[in-house]
């Protein structure tokens, strides 16, 4: 027993550092959500004597007429941001799949992860520049057919289209690796054998492809499902502004406001703490069904 | 005889649509980097499209002649040169004992879950912020590269790859007498060399890419990583740091050319990496999301 442990030791001391880490920068501030049942005055500190106020932060939240925008804004821009970033990566990689040449191929897989790499300040940048009305060249390309200027960022019926466009944009290429590495993986002789037996493209794709990656497709639409409540803090904090509040401003950008910037310490946590216990729920869920269908399993 | 190849239109056509979407990806990018080298003139009357024109370096040397730049260019380079090892060294030693089978490691599961947990749930921004700041780190190098320095997602993937190493390998070693120190230093580190390499990229991107907690932990804008300096003059057109001198050389270069510098300077590194990130991120990103 005991030489069992010292085998055992330096195993425990490897996960020492990491553990102490994990400790100090999660599971403290996971302790700070008691934040939220406080009236917090950030002077008296995180442990320090704070006054308790029950539910009252959540109940001004829920009366807050934005709140119930916010959480629109929420749930529609991420739904279709998960919607669209799982359809079009699939149709780009049986796309890319079916071009003959290589060089090519490979030319627009280039082209097309490249954004993927970028952060939201520089592609914010690039957006805030390409899409001005004024001077900005995709309206001056829309002038061309006649189509009169749009301004994508500061029109609240443009904005969520353009977070999810723009959304796709970055992101597609992404997704349409994973789906391309998935179709590599289909044996080669069904597609032989559906030719012989007089199938085109299109058989081939529909009886073929797609269910050959059926178990990706699942795990994908799975797993993104517990992103519900993230409709992209990164992008949205970079692109918007007060006259698009009303259209794009999400749970994070919402918390970050009210808890940093109008120093509302325990309202905002009340309102992150009701995000990450949705959350907590939907990832929970989400990998549960990933294993369940897929038999995806995490480690 | 092989029959003779028909014309195939789908096939164009479907080509033909892939390259449209490609040059949608990398137009907007060369666009900005054009403007970036026309004179300011050329800039603001909006004559620049794919091509420099009336081609001069000024908005460069101007960006390059403030010391704000440079200061933030080096905490960018410090924060990787702490950050990448940092996470690299603690994604082995959380891997390596996770990697063992229960019975070799008490409370393995124990273990896994508390790292496990922490991908599942966290306090939020307002927590997260205070504690860092009671912790005395706001304003420092350490409040970049601590609060993520145990990447969870990168251990599962290293965890899994030290599974598919032969067990034999490291029986041999402990018949030798190597401790798990040694065997993970001399058998597993060199063995899964493409792996941390991988993982090194990511981790790298991904200190680089980081602007919103230099934003927010950062009181003083000397300390500001690069993304995080660009964010405020770039998106937030905080130019009120400004001297007076550096406003009147601010008149010879446009707002528009000044700020498609700094997107350009922010992003080559990555366009440089490029290469290199394309072929090992392929094989990190198909690991990561499809294994099992």
């Amino acid at each position: 027993m005991r030489a069992k442990l010292r085998k055992e030791l330096p195993l425990h001391l490897m996960l020492l550092p990491g553990l102490v880490m994990i400790i100090l920068f999660s599971y403290v501030p996971m302790a700070g959500v008691m934040i939220a049942f406080q009236k917090f005055i950030p002077a008296k500190g995180l442990f320090g004597d704070q006054k308790w106020v029950g539910l009252d932060n959540f109940e001004y939240v829920m009366n807050l007429p934005s709140f119930t925008q916010v959480l629109w804004n929420t749930l529609f821009i991420s739904s279709l941001k998960l919607i669209l970033g799982l359809i079009i990566p699939l149709v780009f990689a049986i796309l890319l799949n079916e071009l003959a040449s290589n060089v090519i191929k490979r030319s627009v897989q280039t082209a097309i992860y490249l954004p993927y790499f970028l952060s939201w300040v520089v592609l914010g940048g690039i957006l805030i520049d390409i899409l001005s009305p004024s001077g900005g060249i995709v309206n001056e390309f829309l002038g061309w057919f006649g189509v009169s200027k749009i301004f994508f960022l500061g029109d609240n019926d443009w904005f969520p289209f353009t977070l999810i466009a723009s959304d796709v944009w970055k992101n597609f290429g992404y997704g349409t690796i994973v789906y391309l590495a998935a179709i590599t993986g289909i044996d080669p002789g069904l597609y032989e054998a559906a030719t012989i037996d007089g199938a085109n493209r299109w058989h081939k794709t529909w009886h073929i492809t797609i269910p050959g990656i059926r178990m990706v497709i699942v795990l994908l639409s799975v797993l993104s499902l517990g992103q519900l409540l993230n409709a992209g803090f990164d992008q949205v904090f970079n692109l918007y502004s007060p006259q698009v509040y009303e259209s794009g401003d999400i749970l994070d950008t919402f918390v970050y406001r009210i808890g940093l910037l109008d120093a509302q310490y325990g309202v905002a946590t009340a309102v992150g703490f009701f995000k990450s216990i949705i959350s907590l729920t939907l990832i929970s869920s989400s990998y549960f069904l990933a294993y369940r269908f897929a038999k995806y399993r995490i480690f | 005889m092989r029959p003779k190849k028909r014309f195939d239109g789908i096939a164009v056509l479907n080509a033909t649509v892939l390259i449209l979407v490609s040059l949608l990806c990398i137009l907007p990018l060369i666009h900005i980097i054009a403007v970036s080298f026309s004179s300011s003139a050329a800039a603001s009357a909006g004559y620049v499209r794919l091509w420099p024109v009336d081609f001069t370096f000024a908005s460069y040397m101007y960006t390059m002649s403030r010391t704000e730049f440079w200061q933030s260019m080096l905490v960018s380079l410090t924060r990787i040169g702490i950050g990448t090892p940092l996470n690299l060294l603690l994604t082995i030693l959380v891997a390596y004992p996770l990697s063992k089978e229960s019975h070799a490691l008490r409370f393995r599961s124990v273990y896994a879950w508390a790292f496990f947990v922490t991908m599942l749930f966290n306090g939020g921004l307002i927590p997260w912020y205070t504690t860092l700041k009671e912790y005395g780190l706001l304003d420092s190098i350490w409040a970049l590269v601590l609060p993520g320095a145990v990447p969870v997602f990168s251990v599962v993937l290293l965890l899994n790859f030290f599974r598919e190493i032969p067990k034999e390998l490291e029986e041999a070693a402990l018949i030798d007498g190597a401790g798990h120190f040694r065997t993970v230093w001399s058998i597993f580190v060199p063995i899964s060399k493409p792996a941390l390499a991988t993982l090194a990229l990511f981790s790298m991107v991904e200190h680089w890419n980081s602007w919103f907690d230099g934003l927010l932990l950062m009181g003083n804008p000397a300390n500001y990583p690069l993304q995080s300096y660009i964010q405020t003059i770039v998106i937030q057109q905080n130019l009120s740091n400004m001297s007076r001198d550096a406003m009147l050389d601010l008149a010879l270069i446009s707002d528009r050319t000044l700020k498609s510098s700094q997107i350009f300077l922010g992003s080559l590194p990555i366009i440089l990496a490029y290469p290199f990130l394309q072929k090992y991120f392929v094989k990190g990103i198909v690991l990561g999301s499809v294994k099992g």
